[in-house]
């Protein structure tokens, strides 16, 4: 049994290494969060469309990204973006957080076709007889959906689309395949540069599971909320 | 691009262990699979021990202690679990030193899914009309034999098409072994890119081989869940989510 030995974790070492990882993981999931279900709904309704020519392209993307790794997706992305699209991007940021980039670019690609499969649901949850009102009252397919349908179908999904925004900030922890510095590389710099890697990935864990734990503790209780209102 | 495409890089030598890329690959596709089936088997097993106990009546103690199994090892990213027994286990339990990387990584990858399959579990047997625990019992069956003859068979017939989900999960979260420089095709495809600068051929033909991996489990898991139907019963699944 060795001792552990979590002292040298000061502040200090905490906000110079760990802080930068934290903000980035965040931001990796807020922004894949917001850019997978606005992309995951445009799916969702091409599915739905009952047109062929937007239903056959969508339901391929939307399988074959579910049957895919989500660490082969991280690393296609890497792969195939051109270096035209970093080198482009303003204030060099192509060139100094590529691996950032590519993994937001990746997320929000990537969890579209889940968050796709959970709008789906909710818009098939809403009954047939509000959309036909819609209609009665003269509203267009467009109006119909932002008015009536796409409300109410994230009202109803909200907790699982927050179930899945967990999960989501559990797998950025994948970006660790192409080197991108989020929460988890964080650890595991000030664990290698104080020579106690052993403490850092356990800090990693507690920091994970307290943060989730605490996130699936709130979205248990919305889901009651909700419940008791409907 | 189409013209580029140079797939004898698989006929190539890398200069090791194996004479081509072709059979490296194959090997890495042998230890993608022992990896992913181990794993269900830990995770099947555990799962099922750990959602049984949860609907356990009257024993605050076990449901406690399985609902803290779930929680603990949902909560925590598989790279990290990954990363816990690779790194902070050994250090802690010295019996663990001298362990392949390979076993870690099954257990690591059978605990993590342990945890979603004793959801399965717990839901399966939960959604049992309770007459039919209350019928085990008016039979004078103990508690041990009413799940094993009536409860269990039917909550692990319910469950087969979200079990099928995790199953094909398995194979994809074997991904992450890579991390621990287990064999496995992930960690191939990333040296053999690497190493031939031919990406595209490279990491199509590992998707591919993904791909073909899920697809078979897919079917496997049809194949049982049609035969192990209960003639005169609508099985309802749906317990998703997560990749």
């Amino acid at each position: 049994m060795m001792n552990l030995d979590l002292s040298f974790y000061s502040w200090d070492i905490i906000s110079k290494f760990v802080l930068k990882g934290f903000y980035f993981s965040i931001l990796l999931t807020v922004v894949s969060t917001l850019g997978g279900v606005l992309f995951g709904t445009v799916l969702a309704l091409m599915r739905l469309s009952g047109k062929k020519f937007l239903d056959v392209p969508a339901t391929i993307y939307v399988n074959g990204m579910r049957s895919i790794p989500l660490v082969m997706v991280i690393l296609w992305f890497f792969l195939l973006v051109p270096a035209a699209f970093y080198n482009a991007l303003p204030w060099g940021l192509g060139q100094n957080y590529r691996s950032e980039i590519s993994a937001a670019i990746t997320f929000i690609a990537f969890e579209a076709a889940y968050f796709s499969e959970i709008m789906r649901a909710g818009i098939q949850s809403i009954p047939r007889g509000q959309v036909f009102a819609g209609q009665a009252l003269g509203m267009s397919y467009g109006q119909n959906m932002k008015l009536v349908v796409l409300p109410q179908a994230f009202r109803n999904m909200l907790p699982v689309l927050l179930t899945q925004t967990i999960i989501l900030f559990q797998d950025t922890s994948l970006v660790y395949a192409i080197g991108a510095y989020d929460m988890l590389k964080g650890f595991e710099t000030a664990g290698k540069n104080y020579g106690r890697p052993i403490e850092a990935y356990l800090l990693a864990a507690v920091v994970y599971f307290v943060m989730c734990y605490a996130l699936s503790w709130l979205v248990k209780r919305l889901h009651k909320k909700i419940a008791i209102i409907r | 691009m189409g013209s580029n495409w140079d797939w004898q890089v698989f006929l190539q030598d890398p200069g090791g262990e194996y004479p081509t890329y072709f059979q490296w690959m194959m090997s890495a596709w042998g230890w993608t699979v022992s990896v992913a089936l181990l794993a269900l088997v830990i995770a099947l097993i555990a799962g099922s021990i750990i959602g049984t106990i949860r609907t356990l009546p009257a024993s605050r103690a076990l449901v406690a202690f399985g609902n803290g199994w779930v929680e603990l090892f949902r909560n925590i990213p598989l790279l990290v679990q990954i990363f816990l027994w690779y790194h902070v286990v050994p250090a802690i339990f010295p019996v663990m030193k001298g362990v392949p990387s390979f076993i870690l990584v099954v257990l690591a990858l059978g605990f993590f899914t342990s945890a979603r399959i004793a959801e399965q579990v717990r839901a399966g047997i939960q959604a049992l009309p309770r007459g039919q625990r209350y019928a085990g019992m008016a039979l004078g069956f103990t508690t041990v034999q009413y799940y094993r003859y009536v409860l269990l068979p039917m909550a692990f017939r319910i469950i087969i098409p979200p079990l099928t989900s995790e199953t094909m999960n398995i194979f994809k979260n074997s991904s992450v072994a890579f991390a621990v420089s287990v064999a496995e095709l992930t960690m191939f495809a990333m040296q053999a890119q690497e190493e031939t600068s031919r990406g595209i051929e490279v990491y199509l033909a590992v998707t591919g081989l993904y791909v073909v991996s899920a697809f078979a489990i897919n079917r496997i898991m049809a194949f049982i869940e049609k035969r192990a139907r209960v003639p005169g019963f609508i099985v309802a699944g749906g317990v998703g989510g997560g990749h």
